[in-house]
């Protein structure tokens, strides 16, 4: 631990309001409801959308496609929840289901 | 009795008034259970790197209670571990974090009416809770607000707990959880597919998954994120009059 109490507590301040910020600033930007201008509604019923496929590409951020294992366990197991997900259509046998085969994947064949 | 009349109903006024709060908990409940798994881990995973850092366990349950911010938790424990420079800390976080800017925009309307619940539903839009609360209505009869509340809180609660058992049971761990972060990436492949088939016009989603990819391609892990929401809301833009025609709303 190389910062005292005081310093890490300011550090943690202000990672804390760098967050709130991130989440709050749209709120505070168009606060009435009524006045928020057309093109911010338009962006918030296609956003949700992006957002998610952006979340997915974001968790996948660090696999490696040009170094061992070339993404594959990923890759596998993506396949797999989806297969399973369009098959079963039970969101938590597909969660479950993809990272049992996942950790599976990495911890053995891949290992 | 007129007093026993009285007292039931208050009884059942009291029940009424308690219902709709248990019966948003319990519809709640079920749509927490993957992040459930994955905040056990990854909050367990960031108390054993606080301790390893020589950071007791009241420093980490201290800032999963107040930052909850789970990635940039990690990228805080650097900060801690190096020189002290609050506003490089408030820069990088407003950097990691600027992808909370599209969910602010996303649940602008489903927020709004949320009243004295608005600011912890604000504080607590984690991008968990997130995908599931803007993807999810609640079921029927299930009141709305505190149906967003319980997930945003339950998912709080196992963020904090997590690190709690991290930060004092990290030491005795012995089975491979190798892997195990792979929940959330299927969280979101499942709410992505869950998205697809509820829409007619796939073009925001594969908007969001190829540029997104295509930024990676180009700036690496560590500085797409800020050009991928630029490049996200300008090709939005441009389509927007064709879009605004097929997008079901």
């Amino acid at each position: 631990m190389i910062l005292n109490a005081q310093q890490a507590i300011i550090i943690i301040a202000a990672v804390c309001i760098g967050t709130i910020l991130t989440r709050a600033l749209p709120f505070i930007l168009f606060r009435d409801q009524n006045a928020t201008p057309p093109y911010i509604v338009f962006l918030g019923k296609v956003l949700p959308f992006a957002a998610i496929g952006l979340l997915v590409v974001y968790c996948l951020r660090n696999v490696s496609l040009l170094s061992t294992p070339y993404g594959i366990p990923e890759a596998i197991a993506i396949l797999f929840v989806t297969a399973l997900h369009l098959w079963k259509n039970n969101s938590l046998l597909s969660i479950g289901g993809g990272t049992v085969l996942y950790m599976l994947l990495v911890q053995t064949v891949f290992n | 009795m007129p007093g026993n009349n009285i007292s039931s109903l208050q009884g059942i006024q009291e029940a009424i008034i308690l219902s709709p709060k248990l019966r948003a908990l319990k519809a709640a409940f079920p749509y927490t259970i993957p992040i459930w798994a994955g905040f056990i881990f990854l909050g367990f995973a960031f108390g054993i790197l606080m301790n390893s850092k020589g950071y007791s366990a009241q420093w980490s349950i201290l800032m999963s209670l107040i930052i909850y911010a789970g990635s940039m938790q990690f990228v805080a424990v650097n900060l801690l571990t190096s020189a002290f420079n609050p506003l490089n800390a408030l820069l990088i976080t407003l950097v990691i974090n600027a992808r909370h800017l599209f969910y602010g925009v996303s649940m602008l309307e489903k927020y709004s009416g949320a009243g004295s619940k608005k600011p912890y539903l604000i504080f607590g839009m984690v991008d968990e809770t997130f995908s599931v609360l803007c993807s999810t209505e609640p079921p029927p009869g299930v009141d709305k607000y505190w149906f967003m509340f319980f997930v945003t809180l339950l998912d709080h609660i196992y963020w904090v707990a997590g690190t709690a058992l991290g930060a004092f049971f990290g030491a005795m761990v012995s089975f491979d959880t190798k892997g195990i972060d792979f929940v959330m990436t299927a969280l979101f492949v499942v709410i992505f597919i869950n998205q697809w088939k509820s829409q007619q016009q796939h073009s925001p989603a594969l908007a969001g998954l190829i540029l997104s990819s295509v930024c990676l391609f180009l700036f690496g892990p560590k500085g797409f994120i800020i050009p991928a929401m630029l490049l996200i809301v300008l090709v939005l833009s441009i389509f927007r009059k064709q879009i605004e025609k097929g997008v079901e709303i």
